[in-house]
Formats: C-alpha cells, structure tokens, sequence
C-alpha cells in the first residue's frame, strides 16, 4: 500500500467516526442545539475546547512559523496559551453562571441594549469569518498534498463533512466530535515529535529532548554561520515593543474569542466551567510545548538535508518531489554549481513555505507511512473541529441574537432550530468560498481575528462582570471605539495587500505592527468604557442585581429557610 | 428572588473579596512570568543557561506555559474550596430551573 493508499483510508475512518456522532446526537430543541443541553463531563469539554481552540494555525502553521521566527515564535507560545489563563480566571465561571447561549447574549443583557447585542453579535461573525477563512485553507493544503486532489475539491469534501454533523447535531454533535478530534490531533502531531527527537536528540520526550541536548545552540550556531538570525537570541526578527504588543494583543483575544467562550456554556455548573478550563490547558499545553521542540528539530533537519547538498540527488527524495508539486517548496540552483544554498541572504536556493514544517516532519524522519497518513488526519481534524466551532458561533449569532432576540423573539422553538440549522449551512457555504479564494497566509489572517476580538468582546464582557457601575453607554462607546481603530489601523497597514496600493500606507503605529494592535485597541476600549460610563448614569438595579448573582456559583435563597 | 438580603450580600462581598485577591495575585504571576520574564527581561536572562538553552529561551518557550497550567488548576482547587467555605456551591438544576433557564 503506498502512503496516499493509507492516508486516504485513515481519513476516511476518521470522517466516518466524525459523521457517525453526528448521527448519533442529533438533536431537537435548541437548548442541545447552541449548548448541548449543558450537560457535557468537564473533561470532555476540556478536550473538546482544545480542539476547538487549535486551529489549523495551531496544528499546521505554528511550529513551522516558530521555527523561522526563532525566539520572538513566544509571541504565538504565551499569547495563545496566556490568553487562555485571562479566559480560565476573569470570564469561564462567571460567564457559565450567567447561563445563557452566546457571547451577544451576555453583553446585549448585561448592558439592556439591543444595540450592544447587535454590536456584539456583529464582531462575532467579523471574528469568526476571518478565523474560519484559514481553518479551510487548512483544509485544501492537506487534501492537496497527501491525496493530490485539487485544494477546491478538498474544501467541498472538508464543507461536507463539517456540514453533516455541525447542523445534524448542532453543539452536542460538534462537542463530542471534537473530543475524538483532540486525540486525533494529538497522537498525529505527538509521534512524529517523539520519533525526530529520538532520531537527533536520543531523548524521546520533546520537551526534554529541547532544554538537555545541545540541538537548540547548534541551530542557533549554525544559523549565524549561513548568515540566518541567531535563533536562541530574542528580538531578532521583531522588536522587543511588538514582541510585547503582540503577545498581549494575543492574549487579550484569545480571552475574547467567542467559539471558545460558547464552549464554557455547555458544561454543568460553574465549578466544571473552572475544572474544563484546567483540563483544557492542560491538554493545549501538550502540543503548546512540543511544538516549539519541532521548529528546533524540524529546521535542523531540513538545513542538513538541504544546504550544501547536490541538488539533483535532493530532487530525488520523494518528499521533496511532492512538496515541490505543490509550489510550498522551491528549490533553484541559482548559481548553476548543482549545489542547494540555504542562507538568510541573497545567495539562498531554497524557499520553504512555513506550513509545511509539521506536515513534512514525518516524511524528513523518514517515519513509517501510517504516521505520514495520521498528520494528514491530525491536519484535517485540527482544521475541521475548529470550522465547526466557529460556524455554531456565526450561526447562533445570525439565528439566536439578531433573528430571534432581536428581530422575531415570538419565534417558536421549532422555528428558532430550523433557522439555526439553516444558518449553519450557510456559513459552511461562506466558509468554504473563503477556503477557496483564500486572502492570505493561515496564521496570519487568524492573527487578525485576535486583535478584533480583544479590542472588542474581552473589554466589554470583562468590565460587565468586575464592574459594576459599568453601563450601556460605556461599554457601547467602548466597543466602538476599540473595534474601528483597529480595524481601521490594520486596513492601513495591510492596505498592499488589501486595496492593491503600492506600499502600506501605515508602516506601524508608534512601531506597533498590525497583529499587535488589538492591544492599543483593547487599552482604548477600557478607557473610553471608563470615562463614558462614569459620565452617564449608572446601570438600572436590576442588573447590579444581575451582576452579583453572576459572581457567585450559588445565590444563597436556600439557607434562609 | 434574594430573601434575607442583608446577611446574604455581607457573605457574598466577602466571598467576592476573597475570590478577587486570588484571581489578582495569580495575574501577577501570569505576568511576570510572561510579559515580564520572558519578554521584558529577555536580553539579561538570555545570559543565564539552562541546560541546552539560555534560561529566558526556555522560559518563553517552554516554562511559561507549565506556569500557566499550574495557575489554572490552582485556581480551580482554591475556588472549590472557597465554594464550600462561603455555602454558595452551585447546586444542579432542577427540572423547574431549567425550564426557566431557557427562556
């Protein structure tokens, strides 16, 4: 059986799973619906917002742009991960207390506006299109590689697939694929991992395989000989300031992503919104540490394979063939010696494309097929489990808070499903037009929705619960303003890439770069919250009321009798 | 919907209290660990080694994120304990409740 054989029966296996949960919770009403009728095991969610928070950048791009970024890579290490300690500690609990279905929900309640609803609800679908643009993408590279298909084809097949269970089953059917995803995903990406730190560290743990063998100073000594940054080195590749302003604006988003924040709605009590949490980090940390381990062995390995060898006999490799068949990889004997150069200058021959880092590791290792087959699976289920998360975000926004809180709210439940449904599909159709004409690089675009995300949803839903004076006008005013100076600083900055024009119009703000500047956005939203808020009269009694009700698991009625 | 009001919110403040000096102390760790140790402070721990690699390197990379995982996990221990030390754990939904929860 050849590798493309084993790869095409272990993704259909692993769809088949896929599609047979859909089947088996389908659902009803649209409690199971947007929130699996709150009743998923703390663990279960953990994994299931592991896989829903690892995204096809996590899986597919991560360890490969850390790998080319060197030390200033810690930007995507601490800023996702850290996020997820604001999410774990200043909203999960309170949010789940709160107990309602959506992100828009809480801020259109919290601030008795349906306008903020409506706000919210709008960020909501900004964030989650541009998120789910690169998770397609995903999708095409890996269908395109390892089952030379056309990326179109490969879209449609991941659509119809997301399509099934997402609208069969609503959460509950996305939340129990997501668990089989997470061990999907972390077995294909654990084992190559394991199997390259054996082969150049002897040590089969990644994470100790990085810190006690003398690999990583040998690439960052081997980098500056070839004229390449010094890898161990921080700040080489971005300034200190956008180190720190991206890493922030990372965290603050991922804090205020709403497809992960849904997830803390689906569990029990309180108390399992804080054990998910916990569970949830841990099972993100396990990829989170090796990955970094990866981008070490992965650009050793491929310098080695590479620089200084004949370029004929490199060709030959049937790895570097197919990679090449796909243009993710360049190889040019520019100087005719028939010797590949790989330097950080002028003189390089050779053009990896980052994404394939990981989903090459396998095959450079010259690991077994059956392991080349299950990172094509891991691929496609870090891709799939996120695009499912985010189309029940943008569908219960269109179809819980615009459609039904605020345009119809006599709808009945059976109309309020179907719709929901309906709208699924139709964000699987954007979904996957956006997979095919995608505008740009996996980690990149997802980037932008983190800077969306934190200068608009965490400000709002972090000052709903820890202040109380908070009102409508603040948070509406803060909302804002936050969301258009963002938006409006990254269309400048990226305007070559979005209007056409020659160059940027803006180089950086204050040498703040387009993916750190959600955080300047987040600071604005505070502090325009703040000043409005304190100007303008304070929030009825009723929702101080609501707000410290949210703040403790259990309103104590019950003791007074 | 909340009866004796008094007593209750003077526990309910200081639950809060209690809960709000946790979630502060963890943050300072969070970041100085994070935006501190590994950023701020990166060029001068850069010279400090750590086994294979420089300890700022494995900080960013590696350590802050065990940090992380060892915040979260307290904190859901802690606040567990903190529930059943102010009587306001939450108790499972009745049938009645749920209804009204979707409402």
């Amino acid at each position: 059986m050849t590798v493309e054989h084993i790869t095409l029966t272990l993704v259909l296996l692993t769809f088949a799973i896929y599609i047979y949960i859909g089947w088996w919770s389908k659902v009803k009403d649209t409690s199971n619906f947007f929130v699996a009728g709150k009743e998923i095991p703390a663990v279960a969610n953990g994994a299931a917002i592991a896989a829903d928070w690892m995204s096809a950048a996590s899986f597919i791009s991560m360890a490969g742009l850390i790998s080319f970024l060197g030390y200033d890579g810690t930007i995507y290490l601490m800023g996702w991960t850290g996020g997820y300690v604001l999410l774990a500690l200043l909203l999960a609990p309170y949010l789940r207390k709160f107990g309602r279905y959506t992100v828009p929900d809480f801020i259109g309640d919290r601030y008795y506006s349906n306008g903020a609803r409506a706000v919210a609800a709008i960020a909501t679908l900004f964030i989650s299109l541009t998120y789910v643009a690169g998770q397609m993408r995903g999708v095409g590279i890996v269908f395109s590689r390892y089952l030379q298909v056309e990326i179109t084809i490969g879209v449609l097949i991941g659509m119809t697939i997301v399509a099934f269970f997402a609208v069969l089953g609503g959460m509950k059917g996305i939340t129990w694929t997501q668990v089989v995803q997470y061990f999907v995903l972390i077995i294909a990406f654990i084992i190559p991992a394991v199997a390259i730190s054996l082969k150049l560290t002897g040590i089969p743990v990644p994470q100790l395989g990085l810190t006690f063998s003398s690999l990583a100073k040998d690439l960052s000594h081997l980098q500056i000989e070839l004229g390449m940054n010094e890898y161990l080195a921080p700040f080489q590749n971005l300034s200190a300031l956008n180190v720190f302003a991206v890493t922030l604006a990372l965290m603050i988003g991922t804090a205020g992503l709403p497809h992960v924040i849904i997830r803390f709605y689906t569990v029990k009590d309180v108390r399992s919104a804080r054990w998910s949490a916990g569970w949830a980090i841990i099972f993100i940390a396990l990829l989170y540490t090796t990955a970094p381990a990866i981008g070490v062995f992965a650009k050793y390995n491929l310098i080695n394979s590479f620089n200084n060898e004949p370029v004929e006999e490199v060709r030959d490799i049937s790895w570097v063939s197919k990679w090449e068949e796909t243009g993710l990889l360049q190889l040019d004997d520019k100087n005719g010696d028939g010797l590949l150069t790989f330097s950080g200058d002028d003189t390089n021959e050779v053009i990896i494309d980052r994404d394939i880092i990981v989903l090459s590791t396998p095959e450079v290792a010259e690991l077994s097929p059956f392991i080349i087959a299950l990172v094509a699976a891991g691929g496609l289920a870090a891709a799939l489990s996120t695009a499912s998360g985010l189309l029940l975000a943008m569908s219960s926004a269109v179809s819980h808070d615009l459609y039904y809180r605020i345009i119809k709210p006599t709808a009945s439940e059976k109309q309020r499903l179907a719709f929901g449904r309906w709208m699924i599909f139709l964000a699987v159709i954007v979904a996957g037009y956006f997979g095919m004409n995608p505008p740009g690089f996996v980690g990149e675009v997802v980037a932008f929705a983190f800077g969306i995300a934190a200068a608009s949803l965490f400000p709002a839903i972090f000052l709903g619960i820890f202040d109380k004076r908070m009102n409508r006008e603040g948070a509406i005013w803060g909302i804002l303003s936050g969301l258009s100076f963002t938006v409006m600083m990254i269309l400048l900055m990226r305007s070559s890439q979005i209007f056409g024009t020659e160059t940027q119009v803006m180089e950086s703000f204050l040498g703040i770069n387009a993916q750190g500047i959600g955080a300047v956005g987040a600071v604005i939203n505070f502090a325009v919250s703040f000043i409005v808020s304190r100007s303008t009269k304070a929030p009825p009694e009723e929702i101080s009321q609501m707000v410290e009700e949210i703040r403790v698991p259990k309103v104590s009625e019950e003791k007074s009798e | 919907m909340v009866k004796n009001e008094q007593n209750i919110s003077e526990k309910q403040r200081e639950y809060w209290k209690k809960n709000i000096r946790l979630i502060i102390t963890l943050l300072i760790i969070w970041a100085s660990v994070s935006l501190f140790g590994a950023i701020i402070m990166a060029n001068p721990f850069s010279n400090i080694p750590f086994f294979g690699v420089p300890f700022s390197f494995w900080l960013a990379q590696q350590g802050s994120i065990i940090v992380f995982v060892c915040l979260i996990f307290f904190y859901a221990i802690k606040m567990d304990r903190l529930d059943e030390q102010y009587d306001v754990k939450e108790v499972i939904l009745t049938e009645k409740d749920k209804k009204g929860d979707e409402s």
